[in-house]
């Protein structure tokens, strides 16, 4: 058979697509449970680092993530609390959640070592090369940043990346989200530049200005729909009134 | 099993016709990766895979593949290799598929690839082609160890992440050079590191 000929050739090219195809599909389908529970288990790792919690073995991430986030919520923007079902934060696909009148906002509520309570809340954002997300542990004065933690899909090592360092995050504790009772986030600035509605800033990444401007982005469009819930953990006795809430909530999931 | 043309094969490579330092191919990836020595190691044994298999492949094939959409050919086989290293990474180590992020994906534009399938798998049977492709992958292996063990020092002041410049260093005025950790930097390791290739294997100097 003529190796020139167009039939040879389109045969040929048809052939391999195929087989191709198949082997990668096959082994997409073997190695997909195991690269999910991977990602369900970096993501765990990332909101225990929030909380400053040391990561353990990948055997043991989940009982440790189980032992310390108490509750998952879904809050409205209203600030009330619509679902309280097992896991119901930890499986909103942040990827899906872009449109804010569709938004779902998801609240981790987490018990520390020395007892005190936390709220991890997940925020989603664009990088320069691609997504970039974390998650931002509150004080349960719906006020202060206890810990943060950010991830990137493709930003450039050595540079953007560095928002996964623990210099750059560690820059956040103790931040106040509400100045004078009022939303106004944290903001990521050069060196030098002064925020001009009074929120409180953290120094942007040398060498990394759009990665930085997407944090400082990301924090103030995925925290502002938390404004309300933030406010009644902040008004005091407003951690009773949730615990309240919830309750209810539970009553009515509840069939019996 | 080793006649001299395979050793030929295997050795030139990594010296006196070494794909980054002599070829000047994958330069991109060079510079990309060679932040620190991690991902360069892993890179590097990515790369050797990829090259060893695709070669082999290619040789198989090389009587079959019709000459017009050979370039096609060598594409598809080297692009599913390189997803098959990208899924596996992701399944067994994820942590460093997270640190090498695009870069994996990017070995399929390593104009090491193209070339050696070009070049030599096309014209030689698999064994000799298996050895080519171990070979110039770890001449570019090594070139990322060079480059990144520099950068990674004088940037970082650190080795494999962990911290090699003592602390009184620091406390007499020593500071890390963050343009170590910059492309520009990489480029003009890459650059001495040729020099001295070069001034060492007078062969290749061109007048």
């Amino acid at each position: 058979m003529n190796k020139n000929s167009n039939a040879y050739q389109i045969l040929y090219a048809a052939v391999m697509v195929l087989l191709v195809g198949t082997v990668l599909a096959f082994i997409y389908m073997a190695l997909k449970p195991k690269q999910n529970e991977n990602i369900a288990n970096d993501t765990r790792k990332q909101i225990l680092s929030a909380l400053h919690i040391a990561s353990p073995d990948d055997s043991q991430v989940k009982d440790v993530y189980e032992k310390y986030i108490i509750q998952d919520l879904l809050v409205d923007t209203e600030g009330n609390i619509v679902d309280s079902a097992k896991n119901v934060a930890f499986n909103v696909d942040m990827k899906k959640n872009v449109k804010l009148a569709e938004r779902q906002l998801p609240v981790m509520k987490c018990k520390t070592d020395d007892g005190s309570i936390k709220y991890v809340l997940p925020v989603y954002g664009a990088g320069l090369w691609g997504p970039i997300w974390g998650y931002i542990a509150v004080n349960e004065d719906g006020n202060t940043i206890y810990g943060a933690n950010f991830s990137h899909e493709g930003e450039t090592p050595g540079l953007g990346a560095r928002i996964t360092e623990q210099a750059f995050q560690d820059e956040f504790v103790d931040k106040h989200l509400f100045v004078d009772g009022a939303f106004k986030s944290v903001a990521v600035l050069k060196k030098g530049q002064k925020t001009t509605d009074g929120a409180e800033q953290i120094d942007a990444l040398t060498g990394a200005t759009i990665t930085s401007r997407g944090v400082s982005d990301m924090m103030a469009d995925c925290l502002a729909p938390y404004e309300a819930f933030l406010k009644k953990l902040g008004s005091g006795g407003g951690s009773q009134c949730t615990a309240d809430a919830i309750e209810s909530v539970n009553n009515d999931n509840q069939p019996e | 099993m080793l006649s001299k043309k395979n050793k030929e094969a295997f050795f030139n490579p990594l010296s006196k016709d070494n794909p980054v330092l002599v070829q000047i191919l994958g330069i991109c990836s060079a510079l990309a990766v060679t932040a620190s020595l991690e991902p360069a190691i892993v890179m590097g044994i990515s790369v050797i895979a990829v090259l060893a298999f695709s070669n082999v492949i290619i040789s198989f094939l090389r009587k079959t593949v019709p000459t017009n959409i050979r370039i096609i050919v060598q594409l598809v086989v080297v692009a599913a290799l390189v997803i098959i290293v990208q899924q596996i990474l992701i399944a067994y180590n994820y942590d460093v598929s997270k640190k090498l992020s695009v870069f994996i994906g990017l070995i399929i534009t390593n104009c090491i690839l193209m070339g050696r399938l070009e070049a030599f798998a096309m014209h030689n049977s698999p064994w000799p082609s298996f050895l080519d492709g171990i070979g110039n992958g770890l001449g570019y292996t090594i070139v990322l160890l060079i480059v990144a063990f520099f950068r990674e020092l004088l940037g970082s002041g650190t080795l494999f992440g962990f911290h090699v410049i003592p602390q009184w260093c620091y406390n007499h005025g020593y500071m890390d050079n963050g343009l170590m950790i910059l492309p520009p930097m990489a480029l003009i390791t890459v650059g001495c590191i040729i020099w001295v290739h070069r001034s060492r294997n007078k062969e290749l100097q061109e007048n």
